[in-house]
């Protein structure tokens, strides 16, 4: 956790920590309360029941706490995204096209790949539509997704920060092959990726190669 | 509550129908008596809720390992949307309202039925041919729909399989919805005992009242998208589709309008339920009644405020995320009022944790841990990367089995008695609630974390990483299908050979329990008149002189 081949990675883990640790609190509590009631206030001790009604101090408390907590979740899931949302102008941007069971990646200088290579450090900005149906390009090491619809371009950005290989997956249910539509983005060392995208007869090979993921 | 309203030896509804002949299959059919109508409801769902649940168990067996176990692809696509299509259309939008609602409806506020009787057994009946146009979409050519619950279109529009038919009979089963809502409705204002007042309602009839205005308001949004899908698929209008023009985002909206309101048909009759258990158990007045009967209202109110936020990756623009974002964290708070006040109404009663109660134990549990994961879900930053993930089917597996399943049976085991006049084995009974407990966790727990690592939901074949998470939750289900077995069992065992009960075995003062079990076809002897509030267990001392 925390530490990821991106730097939203990061925010995301914490948003998660930060929400689920208050969960588990509120639920661990909830919970003992409860079952110490049931054994403090088991019939068989013979209690005689006391009717109370309310308090509207108690009530007005756990309302206004949660309202707090739920508040502050909602602003640092909302700081989160922001932060996914707002992409750099000079980030580079890739075409990308789903269809029925396979991704597309168009890059400016005209290449064509079905695996997305993208350089390391470099901000990216996926333009994406697709031909058919819904799909929804997903990287989970990445923390991130979007839909891919048709008749209108969305949009997903990244700054990976670790050279290596992660899954793309299709996250939005299209048709027979909707599990089999995975694919990887690869990331690479700048230098390597300026070659790799400057060369022509290299095309080919990677296509091919990344085919065979 | 009430007085002079025990009657020895009337003779009960199963004795005296409403039909000419008082046996007989069609003195069942025919019938506009809310007693026996429920009692239809509730065997036509358990036929509908079995079958569902072995498609589930099915679908575990396939994801037991990696790569084909035992279906293709295509047989698993449809399989995955029937379990969702039966469980929502025809278990659980229905479940406690046309079961429950129906059968204490009108005996917890005094009445002798329903407003409405015959367009009772309308409903009833359009149920039926709903679920029968269902079953006919399935083996019909073209082949059982695989599009998932929720017709996503463009796929809805051009799969080949019966769509068409399969998304009319949810139509149909909608005006089911709406004709049991507009009834409630008209029951709860117009028939109320005398001396009832609102806040003298029980708060089960609270819930009911509140679910009915959502199912007369939001399901026929749901209609007329149906109508507009089919409109697509015959004739070609490009309303949704974007090959002819249409919008395909316009389709999740209608679809949500009407779905995420749907959502709170689904649990809040259950919590309804929850808030009838718990006083009779702890024998001691509800805390904080009208927190908890406003709180229905509220969450029918803003529940319909939300529903984008099942599109927070479906290129819906910036701004509308985080509104609906921060709507979503809003209507979490009157979910937390109730849970709060449930715990606080066992403080200092006198507990007896019958089977009921546990079950109701079990739902606060489950329903916290579904409730409050979807908190995750509603915070943009984490719900990005876990929507259409299995995180998402763990947290409504948690919400809607966990809580609004866990609470038909918990509304099961409390009215039985009522309903039947016979007991179950109390000892089976224990033992199934701890035995679905456990099972449910070991079944749906896994499904957070697989989630999390990225295991995308809706997938016939998936990574090897993520094997030994599906294995534990393929476990999970055969130990799920005993937990079912033993608890559905002891029910239908004793409802032929159960020990005969009194009318009111755990002590309970809402007015069902002022009446014999199971009560005379017009609910009692003469109609009583309250005087107390609903949980004001002082009077079980007179209700002892009364019998």
């Amino acid at each position: 956790m925390f530490e990821g081949p991106t730097g939203h990675v990061e925010t995301v883990d914490l948003v998660m920590l930060y929400i689920v640790g208050i969960s588990v609190i509120l639920l661990l509590g909830i919970t003992a309360v409860m079952v110490y009631f049931v054994f403090k206030y088991h019939r068989k001790h013979g209690h005689k029941p006391k009717d109370i009604h309310g308090s509207i101090l108690l009530e007005t408390i756990w309302i206004a706490i949660p309202t707090v907590l739920v508040l502050s979740m909602f602003y640092f899931g909302y700081i989160g995204y922001e932060e996914l949302r707002n992409i750099p102008d000079d980030a580079m941007k890739i075409d990308v096209t789903a269809r029925m069971w396979e991704w597309d990646f168009n890059y400016d200088n005209g290449k064509q790949t079905d695996t997305l290579f993208v350089p390391l450090g470099q901000p990216v900005k996926l333009l994406m539509k697709s031909v058919d149906v819904n799909h929804s390009l997903y990287i989970p090491a990445f923390r991130i997704k979007e839909d891919v619809i048709a008749g209108k371009e969305t949009f997903l950005g990244f700054t990976a920060d670790r050279v290596g290989d992660f899954d793309i997956a299709c996250a939005e249910y299209c048709g027979l092959n909707h599990s089999m539509m995975y694919t990887k983005v690869i990331v690479m060392p700048n230098d390597e990726f300026a070659s790799w995208y400057n060369d022509e007869s290299e095309v080919k090979n990677l296509v091919e190669s990344g085919k065979e993921e | 509550m009430a007085n002079g309203t025990i009657a020895a030896n009337l003779k009960t509804f199963y004795e005296e129908g409403t039909t000419k002949s008082n046996k007989g299959i069609w003195s069942w059919l025919l019938s506009t008596d809310h007693k026996r109508i429920g009692l239809m409801y509730l065997g036509a769902i358990a036929i509908f809720f079995s079958v569902a649940a072995i498609l589930g168990v099915l679908m575990r067996l396939e994801l037991i390992a990696p790569g084909e176990t035992i279906m293709e692809a295509q047989t698993y696509n449809s399989i995955f949307t029937l379990h969702g299509v039966i469980m929502i259309f025809l278990f659980i939008i229905p479940g406690l309202p046309a079961v429950f609602g129906n059968f204490f409806l009108p005996l917890q506020i005094g009445a002798m039925d329903v407003a409405f009787p015959r367009l009772n057994l309308l409903s009833f009946w359009i149920y039926i041919v709903g679920a029968i146009l269902v079953l006919v979409s399935l083996i019909l050519p073209g082949g059982p729909i695989d599009t998932g619950w929720t017709f996503y279109i463009p796929y809805s529009v051009r799969s080949g399989t019966n769509i068409s038919l399969a998304i009319f009979a949810a139509f149909v089963l909608g005006f089911s919805s709406i004709l049991t809502g507009l009834n409630f409705v008209t029951t709860i204002h117009r028939m109320r005992a005398p001396g009832m007042g609102w806040f003298k309602m029980p708060l089960f009839v609270w819930a009911t009242y509140a679910t009915a205005w959502i199912q007369i308001i939001a399901t026929p949004v749901i209609g007329i998208t149906i109508l507009l899908v089919i409109l697509e698929r015959m004739f070609g209008v490009g309303i949704f589709d974007p090959a002819l023009g249409g919008d395909p985002i316009l389709f999740q909206h209608l679809f949500w309008i009407y779905s995420h309101p749907a959502v709170y048909i689904m649990i809040l009759p259950a919590m309804g339920v929850v808030s009838e258990i718990i006083p009779t158990f702890a024998r001691r007045t509800i805390f904080g009644y009208r927190a908890i009967a406003m709180s229905s209202l509220a969450i029918a109110f803003v529940g319909y405020l939300v529903w984008a936020h099942h599109m927070f990756t479906s290129g819906m623009s910036d701004t509308a995320r985080i509104i609906f974002s921060l709507l979503t964290f809003i209507v979490a708070l009157p979910s937390g009022v109730k849970v709060f006040n449930w715990v606080a109404t066992m403080y200092k009663g006198s507990i007896d944790p019958k089977p009921p109660f546990l079950w109701v134990m079990s739902f606060i549990v489950l329903f916290s841990i579904g409730g409050l994961t979807g908190l995750v879900l509603g915070a943009l930053a984490t719900d990005i990367h876990l929507h259409d993930t299995y995180f998402v089917v763990a947290h409504f597996h948690y919400v809607m089995f966990g809580g609004t399943g866990t609470i038909f049976f918990a509304a099961l085991y409390y009215w039985f008695p009522k309903m039947f006049g016979r007991m179950y084995n109390i000892k089976v009974a224990n033992w199934g609630v701890g035995l679905f407990f456990v099972a449910f966790n070991l079944l749906y727990f896994p499904k957070f974390i697989m989630g999390y690592l990225g295991m995308p939901r809706r997938y016939y074949d998936y990574l090897q990483e993520f094997s030994s998470w599906h294995l534990i939750s393929t476990v999970g289900s055969w130990v799920m299908l005993i937990a079912l077995i033993l608890v559905i069992g002891n029910i239908v065992y004793s409802i032929f050979k159960g020990e005969k009960c009194s009318s009111n075995p755990w002590g309970g003062v809402t007015l069902e329990w002022h009446t014999q079990s199971p009560p005379p076809l017009l609910n009692f002897q003469e109609i009583p008149t309250v005087k107390h509030e609903p949980y004001d267990f002082s009077q079980l001392e007179e209700m002892k002189n009364e019998s």
